[in-house]
Parts: C-alpha cells; structure tokens; sequence
C-alpha cells in the first residue's frame, strides 16, 4: 500500500523510520515506535552540559553542523554564508552571557540544543504528525518528509530549539545524532553524538538518564544538575550543571 | 512574535466571514424577511471570503502539496482540527447557498452553520491560547476576542452589503446588533491589552539558563549570527510604532466603526455603514499585527541581542 494511504488509515500508529536516520539502519534496531503523550519511557538519552568546563570554543556548533549537513536528510541551509548577513540552519548553538558588574565579571558561555523533553510542548500542536518522540530512546524527531513547514512547533517550544530550514522548508532540530549513534559500522567510541565527540573540555556528557549508574545520572546527582525553565513542566530531559567558584591552588 | 501577513488576512477574513454567516443565519431562523437574492449574494461574498482565507493561511506552508496531512492529528493539535472544520465549514456554506437557490427550506443548515462558526473561532483562537508559556496569548480572552471582532467585522459587512443592496429591513435589524458586537469585542479586546500591559512574564534569563547571578546580560549577538528564531520571534519594529499600532487599531477597529454606526441609526442614512466597512478593515488587520507582535515568546531571552 502507498505510504500516504497508510498514513491517512492509521496516522496513530504507524510505525515510522526517522527521516534523519539513514536507509541501511542495522536490521538489530526496531522499528521506531512513537511515545504517547504523558507516557513514562525506560529509556531516555540526553544531554548534560557542563557549564563549569565549557570556554564557549563552538567546536559542538561546528561538529553537529559538519555531521547534520552531511546527512542522508541533505544538507543544512547556509545562506549568505560569506557575505554580510550570514544565516543558516544549526541544532546547536553556543551563547554567551555576561554576569556581575564590572570589574567583577563573568563571562558564561551557554550551549544550547534540543531538550528532548520528557513532555515535549512541540509535539502534540505538531498538526501532521512529522513531530514525534520515540519510545524506546525518548529522542524527539522530525519526520522530514511529512513536515509540512507550518512552523507551529517552534512556537510551541519554549527553549526555541526548533529552526525552520529555510532551503528545505521544513522544520529541523537535535537528532542526539540518531543516525550516528546506533551506527555499527561505526567504531564503539564513535557512537555518541557529534557535539560530545568534539568537545575538547569534556564538557559534554551523554547516556540515558534513566539508568541511575549511567555518567550523566551520577553527573546530574552529584554536581547539581539542573534543567532550564522548570517552570513550564517540560521535564526537559538534557540537563546543565552549574558553575563552582575553584579556588586557586599553587603547586 | 513577528507578525505573517498570511495568518493576518487567514484570520480576519474568515473572521469577518463567518460573522456574516452568523448573521445570515440568525435572520433566517428570526424569520427577517430579506430582499430576493440578498442572502443568495451575501452567501457568496462570505464563501470568497473564506477560501480567499484558506489560500492565504496556504502561503503560510513551507511544503502546500503535503498540506492534506495537517487534518492528521486532531487527537492532539488545535491546528489539525481547525484544518478540518475550516474547509468542511466552506462546504456547509456552499451548501446552504445550493439549498437557497433550489427553494430548500431548512432550519438544520443555518442551525449547523452558527454551530460551526463559533466552533471554528474557537479551534483558530486555540491554537494561540493552548500555548501556555507564550502568556498574553494563553487567556480565554484569547478566544473570546477571535469570535467577538469576528462577529463584530462579519455583522460590519452585513449591515454595509444590507445598505448597498437597499435592503432595509436587515438594515434595521443588524446595526444595533453590529453596534452591540463592536462594543462588547472593544471591552474584551481592552480588557486583553490591560491584561497583557501588567503581565509580569514567568520566565527570566535567570531561569531560562539556569544562572542565578542578578545581572545577567548578553553583550553582543555572538558568532551564531542571524538564525531562523531572530527573525520568527521578533516583530523588529520600534516601539513607538507598536505603541502607534495599538491605538490605530482601538480606534479604526472598534470606535470609530461604533460611531459609525451610532449615525446611521440616529440619521437613518446608508452612508455610515458604508464608511464603517472601509474603516474598520484596515483596523482588523493592524488588531492581528498587534496581537502577534505583543506576544513575547520566552526563547526571546536566549537572544537578548538581535543585531
């Protein structure tokens, strides 16, 4: 049966292949099945961010953009890349933000991507169902090919994760590289996303926080780990530790 | 938010649409006698309205081929469902038009119309509203203003389309009503920008990275540079332009419309519901610019500067 007959009989239930994930998947990996709205996952993989060791060096920007532009889904738009006004597509950013007076100052540089919240806001508005979060890892995707470009999900995300492409015109985001990851082509260190690989500082961990002996549970237990904007019941799955004042040591 | 002209003229022209419908509606179940053709023609203009609204909301889409598969996920989405009760509600009104011009005689047809007007409104209005962290819009005030200036606009056109085609008896019946409508969607719609001027918004930089230092600034844009979420969320204009809008909008939308029509029942002439028509358009539209360009979405706070 044709792909959009099967889509208009059971939207619900039909199981879909990530669009980001490329066509040669391992036949070990299941085929991804969407979450329910409010379902509890036992598996959840994220982020967490170490703001303490980040120096803001862009190399996670610069990693998941080399990854997600050389992708089975195309490449991530650039436009105007050399020129005056560059703009383009990135799932993760790194800003920067100035705390204290002058001359006590700190300068904290901010990563930010996809949240892959447990409740994600983004999801449910999502009219066609591109939108989804996969029940057996918690990722939030895109199904690129039934994005209509309507834009009403990065509206529906607080943390403004979500970026129309403006060349594809459909809505892109943090895959937590999903075709990278279960790769097994792939050598075993190699299977973690883009951004983590690239960090020189370590300051980016990932695993599942479900697994309470997993390093990003014990990261977020025993430094502080918090996540951003709680006040929207979001239960944002990526999370940040905090900064601690080091005090000086001699040698 | 920055404001899409294609959500501006989808919104108020089906609006205004289905406000007339509401009207024609309404005076058919009250047993108002009409002119011959008057509902015939009215019908028409409601119907252009609304599908020249269907292709404008069209020009919103990144993808318009794949749009059929919006009507997906009603389980879920506001958006879903106001996609499939907006064409359905298109053929409703074509329906009745066909049951008028073969001498049908029903009341289901215009009982099932006001139905779907307001059922409409509602699923347009809460597709803003649902989102409960962009906070001037997340109010049933939201809502209550979509169907109110939409009746106020519809009911606008009807008494102008009613003076145009000298059918006095719908003239009579409908400028108080249409005065009545535009009042009431000024209160509410005041009530909203009172609202939204003493809202004290939940999230701040502090608790959107998590920093707890007082201050708390980002100096310059950084080497990230323009990206899609500096440009959909920010209106770009100038305050004072916002501040120019907003009574633009007070007084081309809801009072000078309201006088308008206060003359045309004092002096008993045509004119002023003609001139409440032309005045009150461009008031609609500046109404919707307003409301998307006030809404401060709390990713904003990430990028504090744009430029």
């Amino acid at each position: 049966m044709m792909q959009w007959l099967k889509d208009i009989l059971q939207p619900a239930v039909v199981a879909q292949a990530a669009a980001a994930a490329p066509r040669a998947a391992p036949p070990k990996v299941p085929a991804t099945v969407r979450a329910l709205p409010g379902e509890t996952l036992a598996k959840q993989l994220a982020l967490v961010i170490d703001l303490n060791v980040c120096v803001g060096c862009h190399a996670c920007v610069t990693s998941c953009k080399q990854w997600n532009t050389s992708g089975s889904a195309g490449p991530l738009a650039d436009i105007n890349a050399y020129a005056a006004n560059p703009t383009g597509t990135f799932f993760n950013r790194v800003q920067t933000y100035e705390s204290g007076s002058f001359p006590q100052t700190e300068t904290i540089h901010f990563p930010k991507s996809c949240l892959h919240c447990e409740d994600p806001p983004c999801v449910p508005v999502c009219p066609t169902g591109a939108s989804y979060k996969r029940k057996e890892d918690g990722i939030v995707l895109v199904d690129y090919d039934k994005c209509i470009g309507c834009k009403y999900c990065a509206w529906a995300c607080p943390y403004g994760a979500r970026e129309l492409d403006e060349e594809r015109q459909v809505m892109t985001k943090c895959t937590l590289c999903v075709d990278r990851i279960y790769d097994e082509h792939l050598p075993k260190e190699d299977r973690k996303p883009a951004c983590v690989s690239a960090c020189p500082t370590g300051a980016r961990l990932f695993g599942d926080v479900k697994d309470p002996d997993s390093e990003v549970s014990k990261a977020i237990r025993e430094r502080g780990g918090y996540a951003l904007m709680p006040e929207w019941e979001t239960q944002p799955a990526n999370q940040y530790l905090p900064r601690r004042i080091t005090p000086p040591s001699t040698h | 938010m920055h404001p899409a002209f294609s959500i501006l003229f989808f919104t108020t022209l089906a609006g205004a649409a289905q406000g007339l419908v509401v009207l024609l509606a309404l005076s058919h179940l009250l047993g108002l006698k009409l002119s011959p053709g008057f509902a015939s023609m009215a019908l028409i203009v409601a119907w252009l309205l609304l599908v020249a609204g269907l292709a404008s909301s069209f020009l919103h889409l990144g993808h318009k081929m794949r749009a059929w598969r919006a009507a997906l996920m009603w389980r879920t989405s506001w958006m879903s469902r106001e996609v499939i009760i907006l064409p359905a509600f298109i053929a409703l009104v074509a329906l009745w038009w066909l049951a008028l011009r073969f001498g049908y005689k029903s009341n289901w047809l215009p009982v099932l119309l006001i139905v779907g007007s307001v059922v409409l409104w509602y699923c347009t209005a809460m597709i803003y509203a649902c989102l409960r962290f962009v906070e001037e819009w997340a109010h049933p005030l939201t809502v209550i203003n979509f169907t109110l200036i939409g009746l106020s606009s519809g009911l606008v056109l009807g008494c102008a389309l009613a003076a145009w085609r000298q059918d006095l008896a719908l003239v009579q019946a409908a400028t108080p009503a249409a005065l009545a409508m535009t009042i009431a969607a000024w209160i509410s719609r005041t009530l909203s920008l009172r609202r939204n001027a003493a809202l004290r918004h939940k999230s701040t930089l502090q608790s959107a990275t998590g920093i707890q230092a007082k201050n708390l600034t980002q100096k310059s844009m950084g080497m990230s540079a323009g990206a899609f979420n500096t440009r959909e969320f920010f209106h770009g204009a100038k305050q004072v332009t916002l501040r120019n809008v907003k009574w633009g909008f007070v007084v081309l939308t809801f009072a000078l419309p309201a006088l308008m029509l206060v003359w045309a029942l004092a002096s008993q002439t045509t004119l002023p519901l003609l001139l409440a028509l032309l005045i009150q358009a461009p008031g609609l539209i500046a109404e919707r610019w307003f409301f998307f360009a006030q809404a401060k979405h709390p990713q904003n706070l990430y990028y504090q500067v744009v430029s």
